[in-house]
């Protein structure tokens, strides 16, 4: 007997709700054992994760908080994801995002001039795209796989923040902290509900959910990339132009990027620290799987990915759980969401081959 | 100690983690996938170590879980790619944030205990040659294995016709299936020597290299490890020499310290990645398909 794996003409609409919500609940049940085998009170655990969020105002607001910058970073990936263009290094473009919008206060921290943050959010944006586009340029230009150049320029960001955050961007009072000047107030963004920390990044984040969705779904663009990605020689021969889909699926991969950077100093942290590497640029790429790629799905995971981190941190208290719990949670989401995708795709059909 | 002396001693030990890893990311990348899992089957593999020699005391129980765990690991990569057809970029980064989880969280109560690590062996007459006798040839017992198994695994790969047959895999696929090779057995098999490499170059890191578990302590050695495969232009000898070049630049700080270099540390940390980056542009120019 002999199972294969038989590809799926069209994927039934059900089967694409159904392949995320099942993911969810085979994560939670994977964690309730993983929990309870550590000895965790693994009830609690799940109830911090996933429950807590919605329990205060404010947790609630916090979820919203996080949730910007995952959304916005997974919009823009997914766009490239689904021409089969491989940026893995958000993260690095979301640093890039940063250090170019701190420069701004960095240099002049009294900050009198009126445009200062929509200048920042203009250099995060410049910044975190041109940083994704050196990939480009070395992927159209010498085949180079973005996969790797993207991951290797993320890890050289890290590097540069270390480097400036330890010499010439020190704040000279900063107690020899490796942080910044605090931002002046007109270097912040402005709060979106009262009270709370929650900023108009989300406004960002959810511009750039809809601006992804007409130009995926009804624009000849977004036709072109969705081809690229699902049958490579069809697009060919069609005349897409691969290198165009390239450039296109990093750009706007690190337009969201280095917006989703500039937005964090200039929003929850007020000043450029170490804690920017908060891994969202890894994040996100679970978040626009799990989110099927799909502008729509992706609003939806990028909730249930920052449901999970607020959670977390409510389960380190109540639950006595390692914040790396959330990890564990992400990853098991990951990849039980891949599994169940594949039910989408494929059917399982099981060759009898009657022994003769 | 003189910083010649320094490198001399300690690039050995610092090159290990980032050879083995590499070493097994490139028998995974011959046979045709990229698992980008490494950091987090390196990180589980070094805390699983940790936990078994802290509580039996054996070295060898230690690197034997930790194989065995990175390869559980790798195996559930294996079956997401393999398996389920799942996209493998997706399916490499899912187990990386798995494994790195799960080892802070299997790792957590053991952090800031300590443990003994592995005696340098003295091997008589070598070890009485000035300048390189006591450092250079002074070394624990895994470095000497390591070495060993680099030749080794350098002519199975070069010399032997499981090395073609892992080669043809690898660049089509599709023929040698039809002359009868078991393809996704053989990717079965690299993907877990992938894992089980992982795991005990983690195990060599927090039990032997600094024997101490601490969250994060692979510290970006698998995303190195990766980049070697890209240096080492998938060939043994290349990696090898990679990986102790990469492990001199490890010793970052130390290094510029010892040199008398005045460039921040960071560029020399930096160096790795943007070498890879070279690398991959030089040889990308030459050949296309391969990662």
């Amino acid at each position: 007997m002999k199972l294969r794996l038989i590809r799926r003409d069209s994927a039934s609409r059900l089967a694409m709700f159904t392949a995320p919500v099942l993911a969810l609940v085979l994560t939670c049940l994977a964690s309730l054992v993983l929990f309870a085998a550590l000895g965790k009170p693994a009830g609690a655990a799940l109830h911090a994760l996933l429950l807590k969020p919605f329990l205060s105002w404010y947790s609630f607001s916090e979820v919203l908080l996080k949730m910007a910058p995952l959304l916005l970073i997974a919009q823009g990936l997914a766009i490239g994801f689904r021409a089969n263009v491989f940026n893995i290094g958000a993260e690095g473009q979301f640093i890039v995002g940063a250090l170019c919008a701190s420069s701004l206060p960095v240099y002049f921290p009294d900050g009198d001039f009126p445009m200062m943050l929509p200048a920042m959010i203009a250099f995060g944006a410049l910044g975190g795209t041109v940083y994704a586009l050196i990939a480009a340029a070395l992927r159209t230009r010498f085949g180079a796989s973005e996969i790797l150049v993207t991951l290797m320029m993320a890890l050289i960001a890290v590097q540069i923040l270390n480097y400036l955050l330890l010499g010439p961007w020190k704040d000279p009072r900063g107690f020899n902290f490796p942080q910044t000047v605090m931002f002046p107030d007109n270097a912040m963004l402005p709060i979106l509900f009262d009270g709370t920390r929650t900023n108009i990044s989300l406004l960002f984040a959810l511009l750039a959910s809809v601006f992804a969705y007409l130009m995926m779904q009804h624009h000849f663009r977004g036709y072109q990339l969705r081809t690229a990605g699902l049958a490579p020689r069809a697009a060919l021969y069609a005349g897409f132009s691969a290198p165009k889909m390239v450039w296109l699926g990093l750009g706007l991969g690190g337009l969201a990027a280095g917006i989703a950077g500039a937005s964090e100093v200039a929003g929850p942290l007020g000043q450029l620290q170490r804690s920017v590497t908060s891994g969202y640029g890894y994040a996100a790429i679970i978040v626009a799987y799990v989110g099927g790629l799909n502008p729509l799905g992706i609003i939806a995971s990028s909730f249930l990915i920052s449901v999970i981190y607020i959670g977390g941190d409510s389960a380190t208290v109540s639950a006595g759980l390692p914040v790396a719990a959330v990890e564990v949670f992400q990853g098991l989401l990951l990849f039980f969401y891949l599994l169940t995708f594949t039910l989408i795709r494929f059917r399982i059909e099981i060759d009898r081959k009657v022994p003769a | 100690m003189s910083g010649l002396e320094f490198l001399l001693a300690g690039t050995l030990a610092a090159s290990l983690p980032l050879l083995l890893a590499a070493l097994g990311e490139m028998v995974v990348e011959k046979t045709g996938l990229l698992n980008l899992g490494l950091e987090g089957m390196m990180a589980i593999g070094a805390a699983i170590a940790f936990i078994c020699v802290y509580h039996t005391g054996s070295h060898v129980v230690g690197f034997l879980a930790a194989a065995l765990v990175s390869t559980v690991i790798a195996m559930l990569f294996a079956f997401l790619v393999i398996g389920a057809r799942a996209n493998e970029v997706a399916a490499g980064l899912a187990i990386g944030v798995l494994g790195l989880g799960l080892s802070a969280l299997f790792g957590k109560t053991y952090e800031s205990l300590t443990i003994k690590g592995l005696p340098k062996i003295d091997i008589p007459v070598l070890s009485d040659i000035p300048v390189i006798g006591p450092t250079l040839l002074t070394q624990d017992i895994v470095v000497w294995l390591a070495i060993a198994g680099t030749v080794a695994l350098w002519w199975v790969l070069n010399r032997t016709k499981l090395g073609l047959i892992i080669a043809a895999v690898g660049e089509n696929a599709d023929a040698a299936r039809s002359i009868g090779y078991p393809v996704m057995m053989i990717r079965l098999v690299a993907v877990a020597f992938g894992g089980a490499m992982c795991g005990i170059a983690g195990a060599y890191a927090s039990t032997v290299y600094t024997p101490l578990w601490a969250d994060g302590m692979i510290a970006g050695r698998g995303w190195i490890a990766l980049a070697l495969v890209v240096f080492g232009t998938w060939q043994t000898g290349r990696v090898a020499f990679g990986a102790l070049l990469f492990g001199i630049l490890s010793l970052g700080e130390l290094t510029a310290q010892a040199m008398g270099v005045g460039l921040p540390s960071q560029v020399l940390s930096s160096l790795p990645y943007l070498v890879t980056i070279l690398m991959l542009v030089v040889i990308s120019r030459r050949r296309s398909g391969l990662i």
